[in-house]
């Protein structure tokens, strides 16, 4: 069948949009092409981090060539507020208080671009000054938080660690990261009559951009739709943070009844929009003479900005991986969501849970420094059971588990126990360049943990001619769901690929849609689709039955065609006898992922319907005088359950791997004592460049693991967990630094790891190496 | 006088009127031609989804580069070809072997730097130089994706020629080269409400700047066009030296090479990459193919900045500026040019002519270092060049530059005599290092920490003791010496 039918599941099939990508003919939001009048929007913005607005005088503004409107939060005919989540804390331009260095004070519509953003600076601004927290440090002195305190706990922890033959405490900090997708931040808005509006918006959740910006119109949902074909990149930070611009082109294009276009300029979109949340983590752990950890206290906390955004629910995931791939049988994991006068942090691929797992796999490196064992040992003495050990610390049992499997074939095929023999050799014979070895898991919990969230829905017209219309909630940001939707609906209906029309995500076709988030696009919106595409099988049967007189059961679909009885119809043709027949050729589909409950009160559930898993060795050489390093040679396995398009799959494990290791090696956010973000173009924050790419690369997708959970086709989410197989890096660059001290102490290493953070690391290091005192003052 | 510029888009003619000499090549395709294929992603020469070919005549054969549009002016294109990926696919549509590679890598994901990725490719394609990783490596460098990881267009790039080298561009290049000798003319002026002048002779240039002594001087625009896209300052009138025959020269005499004010970087590097293999290497990390393919090492000087590359190893191998005002010239050290932060020793109406770079010298030893966050195409945290001369095991001179540890490139003269006519061993260098704490006060900034700019130079200090006196030592994780996995 399928040696006729081009492009349905399993095929290494490329990116529906790959032609066009490089001639230049995809569309994106900035392109297309300007209507009669256009407005261009620049924000005014805020130069305090926190303070009272005193004035706000716009008159010359307004005055300035080429200005059409200044429209600040007087302006707002309904609410003044853009918060995803309800929380009432996120206003569209600050009113009274000013809470981040770059927060939009008003905007400016002007015939240019040039026209806005000269016009902007005319602005007259008073501010009082109040005192700025900027750190997770000052805000938990401060007690100055955006959301409760929350808790996960079982067992007895503090028995279980007073008994423990070994103790260690530790803290670890980690650093934020900005998307960095290449398409910044843009919404062109349309009007449309009465007083209704079209948004063109580069965003993964377009119906909460449409809800948040009828709220600001005070209009019902019904008055906005909201589009979007594809997005330069999205990576979480188009989650919730599209809305804020695409509700204020909205505003401005409903007021002024011209289009008006909001495009952020790069250092405007790194300084106005939220990023992944910085992490401080202390740990407590007790555990025995294999390493096998007895009982663990975490405390988390989160740097969360100035508002609340999606701040529960990352902070909450960081406590669902705190466990990454290990039993932790005593434990609680205390979370604190600390507020900043920054701006608000955000959905991040991964979103809490790499932080979470950074926090665990430092205390692998820990244990297995202070017994002096190879860090892999202590891994394996903790990894899940898979019939007993099996209970994750919210009390949802790992019914899926493969780390023991995955372990044992990446520990051959990467040649491990060779390369840590021939590593030790190496770093005694060489005084400056050091090299380090790390293999560590991934444990991916795959659902929105807001459960009601899991639902998806899709449209398919099959026109008279036979063409296929595809339409669902899920929206293109390169991660190539668009193609995968696509080749399950080929599968379904047994057609060729280029037969179906793939189309842009629109509220007005497929409504109250989730973000395409948390990997779960394609499990999601495949779904959907499938069930779309099997209701018009089942009218097409119904019909062929009925008018060839046969039995339901001999109508099959074969690839191109459709055989009825003993004859063999071309899908068009059924196609056009069934429209002729008066048979509807246009379905919805929906899907409510099963299963899945969590009670976050009690902690406790199945938020999860399943868990994705993988694992990395990672090589790096350390220089040790001056912190740079390279990472040589990188092994990755990893779970994709049946691949539904193993090219694209294996492009988000590499793309997932090589952005994780930006966030812990080169990505550093760094702002001045006035809150102001100093890294805010490329120039200053150093994503990963071609020749960041490990050398030696050898990326290996799981074998013959099918989802055990009936998944579209039994494959698995993809889009986040790859991410994570980058801590492997940050651990080999610890074993590194360890190895000048004999791998004895663990270094004092917090992310990212820039090579200064490295140099210091090694220093310190040196430094207690030879002062055994101050190991015992630091409580080892 | 003329005030259109004359360029070939794609194989058609564009004469194009000079209202704003500082529209950015990129605005203009995005907005005049309606070509949207090109993309802005950061409006400062640093992501490279902008990228564009400009073709020239050299030696009678067409040269692609890439450059960045976003920060290129439009009337620099004047006499040039530009090519953008909407000019790769044939006429039917049919996909140039760069885009099909592309295509069947999966070298595209969301597909915003994609574009920028192929005209960088294609100039690859066709350059004719064997294709490895490390090459692929700087020519990419000044292109960033956020998707794919790179290893699909890595693969693409290896691929990409094995159908042959041959295309549309160099099976029509006989046609677009007598186009372009054709379009050959002086340089537009355009002397209305925003100067632009294009000077083709050095004595012109001097002449014009007496009379503009505040002009911007522009050379490869890829720290000007920055004040443009990012500061958004007027600039008024503007000078173009990048037709000023005289100044695209150099000549490598028998104790000096003297490198003209318009010789990009690009067209130094394998010069400078056989004289002095460490300076050489500074280079391959100094920017991106995009930047080295406009950017001036003069320019990099007479900006002045405190952290660019090129002063630091110039200063230690006793460069020397040439400077001119009107039919006077004056030559200095290049260490005296630089006076404090923003303030170079540059008059009114003056500009650098020509950099003086002494040959080498096999009694000297000159070793350079930079640190930064990022390999490829970083602003430097702090670079370190050395010079040394060894006599009898002693130092006989010495000569270290660093850039990053002060407010202008500086020598560090207190560790230069803590080091002179002293034996080359370990105990020297642990003095030099305490001298070298005397030497700089440097600031922390979002580069790196002053204490990890003073460590670290210490240290380059005792790295280069170690790669002196222990040849087989491996030293480094790029570049010369470097371990391999």
């Amino acid at each position: 069948m399928a040696d006729r039918r081009q492009g349905g599941v399993r095929h290494a099939i490329p990116h529906d949009s790959a032609a066009k990508h490089v001639s230049g003919r995809a569309i994106y939001i900035d392109d297309i092409p300007a209507p009669p009048g256009l407005l261009h929007l620049f924000a005014g913005k805020a130069d305090r981090a926190h303070a009272l607005i005193r004035r706000l005088d716009l008159a010359r503004v307004r005055e300035a060539p080429g200005v059409v409107a200044a429209l600040t939060a007087a302006d707002v005919p309904g609410v003044n507020d853009i918060s995803p989540v309800g929380a009432n804390d996120d206003p569209l331009f600050a009113e009274g208080e000013v809470q981040f260095h770059g927060q939009v004070l008003f905007v400016v519509a002007a015939d240019s671009l040039d026209a806005a953003r000269a016009a902007a600076g005319l602005a007259a601004v008073e501010y009082e000054d109040l005192p700025a927290i900027l750190t997770i440090e000052q805000a938990l002195a401060a007690k100055s938080f955006v959301l409760e305190p929350h808790v996960m706990r079982r067992g007895d922890v503090q028995a279980a660690l007073a008994a423990a033959p070994h103790r260690l405490k530790g803290r670890i900090r980690m650093g934020g990261q900005d998307h960095f997708y290449l398409e910044g931040q843009v919404s062109l808005a349309i009007p449309q009559e009465d007083g209704d509006v079209l948004i063109h918006c580069s965003t993964q959740h377009p119906s909460e951009v449409q809800h948040g910006s009828a709220r600001v119109l005070g209009r019902p949902d019904n008055a906005v739709t909201v589009e979007v074909r594809r997005m330069g990149g999205g990576f979480g930070g188009k989650e919730t943070q599209a809305a804020q611009w695409a509700a204020i082109a909205a505003l401005a294009a409903v007021k002024t009844g011209r289009a008006a276009k909001f495009r952020l300029e790069r250092d405007d979109d790194m300084v106005m929009t939220g990023k992944r949340h910085a992490f401080l983590i202390d740990y407590d752990v007790g555990f025995d003479g294999s390493g096998r950890v007895l009982g663990i206290a975490f405390e988390q906390a989160a740097g969360c900005g100035y508002s609340a955004d999606l701040s529960g629910p990352i902070a909450d995931r960081a406590m669902f991986h705190a466990d990454n791939g290990y039993y932790l049988e005593n434990v609680t994991i205390l979370s604190h969501r600390c507020k900043t006068h920054t701006a608000s942090n955000t959905a991040f691929r991964g979103f809490g849970g790499p932080q979470g797992m950074v926090g665990i796999e430092r205390v692998m490196d820990a244990i297995a420094c202070h017994l002096g064992q190879d860090p892999l040992e202590v891994r394996k003495a903790n990894l899940y059971g898979k019939d007993e050990r099996n209970v994750t610390p919210y009390y949802q049992t790992v019914e899926d588990n493969i780390l023991p499997e995955i372990f044992a074939g990446l520990e051959v095929s990467s040649g491990y126990a060779e390369r840590r023999a021939a590593i030790r050799a190496y770093n005694a014979a060489s005084p400056i360049l050091k090299k380090g070895l790390a293999l560590t898991p991934v444990k991916f919990g795959i659902s929105f943990t807001n459960t009601p969230l899991n639902q998806a829905g899709a449209l398919l017209h099959v026109y008279a001619d036979g063409s296929v219309h595809l339409n669902h909630g899920g929206t293109e940001m390169g991660q190539g769901l668009f193609i995968k939707v696509a080749q399950v609906v080929a599968e379904e209906l047994q057609v060729d690929l280029d037969r179906i029309k793939i189309t842009a995500t629109t509220t007005g076709k497929v409504p109250n849609t989730s973000a395409t988030a948390a990997s779960s696009g394609s499990d999601l919106n495949g779904m959907a689709a499938q069930a779309a595409a099997r209701e018009i099988k089942r009218r097409l049967a119904a019909f062929a039955s009925e008018r060839y007189g046969v039995a339901p059961a001999e109508v099959q679909f074969l690839a191109g065609c459709v055989r009825v009885g003993g004859e063999e119809i071309a899908f068009p043709d059924l196609v056009k006898q069934a429209y002729l027949a008066r048979v509807s050729l246009s379905a919805t589909g929906f899907y409510a992922t099963p299963k899945i409950h969590y009670d976050r009160d009690k902690a406790a559930g199945r938020p999860f319907y399943y868990f994705a898993y993988g694992a990395a060795v990672s090589e790096v050489l350390v220089d040790s005088l001056t912190g740079e390093y390279r990472v040589t040679r990188v092994d990755i396995l990893h779970d994709v359950g049946r691949s539904l398009n193993p090219a694209i799959d294996l492009g988000q494990i590499e793309g997932g791997f090589i952005q994780g290791m930006g966030w812990l090696t080169s990505e550093e956010l760094y702002w001045d004592e006035a809150g102001r973000l100093k890294t805010h173009a490329p120039s200053t924050y150093k994503i990963p460049t071609c020749g960041d790419r490990p050398e030696d690369f050898r990326i290996a997708i799981m074998p013959g693991n099918e989802n055990r959970e009936p998944t579209i086709f039994r494959s698995k989410a993809v889009g986040e967990p790859p991410l994570m197989l980058a801590i492997s890096v940050f651990a080999a660059l610890s074993d590194a630094i360890a190895s000048t001290a004999d791998y004895r102490l663990l270094p004092n290493l917090d992310a990212p790891a820039t090579p200064e953070r490295v140099l210091r690391a090694i220093e310190e290091l040196c430094l207690r190496a030879v002062e055994p005192a101050a190991r015992a003052r630091a409580g080892e | 006088m003329a005030e259109a510029i004359r360029f070939l888009l794609g194989e058609e003619l564009r004469e194009v009127a000079i209202d704003d000499p500082t529209v950015t090549v990129l605005n203009y395709l995005r907005g005049r031609e309606r070509r949207t294929g090109s993309k802005e992603g950061c409006a400062e020469g640093d992501c490279g989804a902008c990228t564009v070919a400009l073709g020239e005549v050299e030696n009678g054969r067409l040269v692609y580069r890439a450059v960045n549009s976003c920060i290129q002016f439009l009337p620099t294109l004047h006499g040039k070809q530009l090519l953008t990926v909407e000019d790769l696919a044939g006429p039917e549509g049919k996909l140039h072997p760069v885009q099909r590679a592309m295509v069947d890598c999966h070298g595209s994901q969301c597909g915003f730097c994609t574009p920028g990725f192929v005209m960088s490719l294609f100039v690859m394609f066709h350059d004719g130089a064997p294709i490895d990783r490390a090459r692929i490596d700087d020519a990419l460098a000044g292109n960033l994706c956020r998707c794919t990881g790179y290893g699909p267009i890595i693969a693409a790039a290896e691929r990409m020629r094995s159908a042959g080298t041959a295309d549309r561009f160099s099976r029509n290049e006989k046609r677009i080269v007598d186009a372009l000798e054709a379009m050959r003319s002086p340089a537009p002026t355009h002397a209305g409400e925003r100067g632009y002048y294009a000077p083709r002779h050095v004595d012109e240039l001097a002449e014009l700047l007496l009379c503009h002594p505040d002009a911007c001087i522009l050379a490869g625009g890829t720290d000007v066009g920055l004040w443009v896209t990012k500061q958004h300052r007027r600039l008024d009138p503007v000078v173009y030296i990048g037709a000023v025959e005289e100044l695209q020269r150099f000549d490598i005499r028998e104790r000096e090479i003297e490198i003209g004010a318009g010789v990009t970087y690009s067209r130094l590097f394998p010069i400078i990459a056989a004289e002095y293999p460490n300076f050489g290497e500074v280079l391959r990390r100094l920017g991106s193919a995009q930047i080295r393919n406009c950017g001036t090492m003069v320019g990099n000087i007479a900006n002045g900045s405190p952290i660019g590359d090129s002063p630091p190893p110039l200063i230690a191998l006793g460069a020397r500026l040439v400077l001119r005002r009107g039919k006077d010239r004056r030559e200095i050290p290049l260490e005296a040019f630089f006076i404090a932060y923003g303030k170079q020793d540059r008059r009114p109406g003056e500009f650098v002519e020509s950099l003086l770079l002494p040959r080498r010298d096999p009694a000297w030893n000159l070793h350079c270092y930079k640190i930064s966050k990022r390999f490829d195409q970083d602003i430097t945290a702090c670079l370190g060049a050395f010079n040394l001369k060894l006599a009898k095991g002693k130092v006989a001179d010495i000569r270290i530059c660093f850039g990053g540890m002060a407010a202008t490139p500086k020598r560090a003269l207190a560790c230069e005599a803590a080091l002179r006519g002293r034996p080359w061993i370990r105990e020297t260098i642990i003095a030099g290092q305490a001298a070298l704490a005397r030497d700089y006060e440097p600031i922390s900034d979002m580069r790196a920490s002053r204490s990890y700019r003073a460590r670290v130079a210490g240290n380059l200090l005792l790295k280069f003791w170690h790669e002196t006196t222990e040849p087989h030592l491996e030293t480094r994780v790029v570049g010369p010496r470097r371990a391999h996995g």
